[in-house]
């Protein structure tokens, strides 16, 4: 956006719906499991985390601090993942942050996208553990799907910028 | 990016009662998290209800967009068909006039191996087909390996069922739902399934390993050698797959045991065909009279 086209006064959408839009963002990214493909590996990232940490990183108040466990829930149920990994996964991410937020006052993009990378290979390597026996043998899928998960976190960065300009403050 | 001063709540009662909630919530939401994650892993099935509510309304979804991809992907091979239609019409009439003979020879021995049966009086169980649908979503971003099929218990789907598809077997349903059920695939590292080798019958069981491989392991005796090649079909142990479906051939030479191809590749699957229980359960007992 240039400065030009700047409207600091342009009407935004109402207060109900811009708290809405973020849960209902983070919850199409979970539903992204229901594309019609019977993949046989597990490589797709797990988008409704992705935007979960791109809300919580980018605009720190459109997520309540409790969020993580009801749309960790909805990712489960849609996931295919045991029901309540993603919820309690997702909870201790979200204090995480806060924890790390206390102590990492001033952050940049960079900052952020280091503590979204972490917080993908936490989730998604814990929850490698918790779904399948020690056996099974992804540990290379889970690796590829961190990285792609973390190199996905800008595009979803950018995503969120976008409808959090359009929503206005909530 | 700058600090937030909206932490801070200042004065107001009513905002610090209001972030001190929300941050007991948010350890309340963990903990709920972990108890349900301790219920979910002992028992695998308490959720089914919840996640088959969800299914119900994904997999119609799911459905219309596989159709709408699989139409536009059909497109450019329709086109190319179209082309080359003449040329393979050619072949095919060749090939049916090679092929007549055997037919001849496999309808002959059709007919002797079901007559050779009916002396030996083999009572062949039921396999009869349950429904024939689509598998329609799968769960591309978990490692567990299920997929998600087009009929559910209106169409008489029931838990348990085996799902083989036109090349070999598929998995087994785990969940059902009104118009949805969740298949547990093949590759999935907690199935497992009872096959033979195709050749000298051995006995062997073939697990999931996750990565859309199957480990064969030999059941009865050690030593066993598996040659690259080797084909496996389900031996009917167990009662639950119908024997003889194609399951997996053998991708490197191993020792008691080899890592596998399965024959159904689920990412091209057109169909899945539900079939009845190899052998259905014994039925219930009867309830027991109350004591007065």
């Amino acid at each position: 956006m240039s400065q030009i086209d700047y409207k600091p006064f342009a009407p935004t959408l109402p207060a109900g719906r811009a708290r809405v839009i973020p849960w209902a963002s983070v919850m199409a990214g979970s539903l992204m499991t229901i594309v019609p493909v019977v993949a046989s590996l597990p490589l797709m990232p797990p988008m409704g985390l992705i935007m979960l940490l791109a809300w919580r990183l980018l605009a720190r108040f459109s997520l309540r601090p409790w969020a993580g466990a009801p749309l960790g829930l909805f990712d489960d149920i849609v996931s295919g993942q045991p029901i309540g990994a993603s919820m309690l996964l997702w909870s201790l991410v979200m204090i995480g942050i806060d924890l790390i937020e206390q102590r990492l006052i001033f952050r940049d993009f960079w900052q952020d996208w280091l503590i979204a990378g972490a917080a993908l290979a936490f989730c998604l390597a814990v929850g490698r553990l918790i779904a399948l026996p020690l056996r099974a043998q992804v540990d290379g899928m889970v690796m590829a799907q961190i990285l792609m998960a973390t190199m996905l976190f800008p595009v979803a960065a950018r995503i969120v910028a976008w409808i959090d300009r359009k929503r206005g403050p909530a | 990016m700058a600090p937030a001063r909206d932490r801070r709540t200042g004065f107001s009662r009513r905002r610090q009662y209001g972030a001190f909630f929300g941050w007991v919530l948010a350890v309340a939401g963990a903990v709920v998290g972990a108890v349900l994650l301790v219920v979910s892993t002992v028992n695998p099935g308490a959720f089914g209800m919840v996640r088959m509510a969800a299914a119900t309304i994904t997999a119609p979804v799911s459905s219309v967009l596989g159709a709408i991809v699989n139409g536009i992907a059909a497109v450019p091979g329709s086109i190319g068909s179209w082309i080359d239609v003449h040329g393979e019409n050619a072949t095919l009439r060749a090939e049916l006039k090679r092929s007549r003979a055997t037919v001849m020879q496999a309808r002959t021995i059709v007919y002797d191996n079901h007559r050779l049966r009916q002396l030996l009086a083999i009572r062949d169980r039921s396999d009869a087909v349950v429904v024939t649908a689509r598998l329609v979503s799968s769960t591309p971003s978990s490692g567990r390996r299920f997929a998600l099929l087009n009929a559910g218990i209106v169409q008489g789907v029931r838990s348990g069922m085996p799902v083989r598809g036109p090349n070999g077997l598929i998995g087994r349903v785990t969940e059902i739902g009104p118009i949805a059920a969740r298949v547990l695939l093949l590759t999935d590292p907690e199935s497992v399934v009872p096959v033979r080798r195709i050749g000298d019958g051995m006995p062997g069981i073939a697990a999931g390993r996750g990565d859309g491989r199957i480990d064969v392991r030999s059941a009865e005796r050690t030593n066993v050698r598996f040659a690259a090649g080797d084909m496996f079909v389900t031996s009917g142990a167990g009662g639950l797959y119908p024997p003889g479906v194609p399951v997996a051939r053998i991708e490197r030479t191993g020792v008691d045991q080899a890592v596998a191809i399965p024959f159904a590749t689920p990412d091209s699957l057109d169909f899945a065909i539900v079939q009845q229980p190899y052998m259905p359960l014994p039925p219930a007992p009867p309830a027991m009279p109350v004591q007065p």
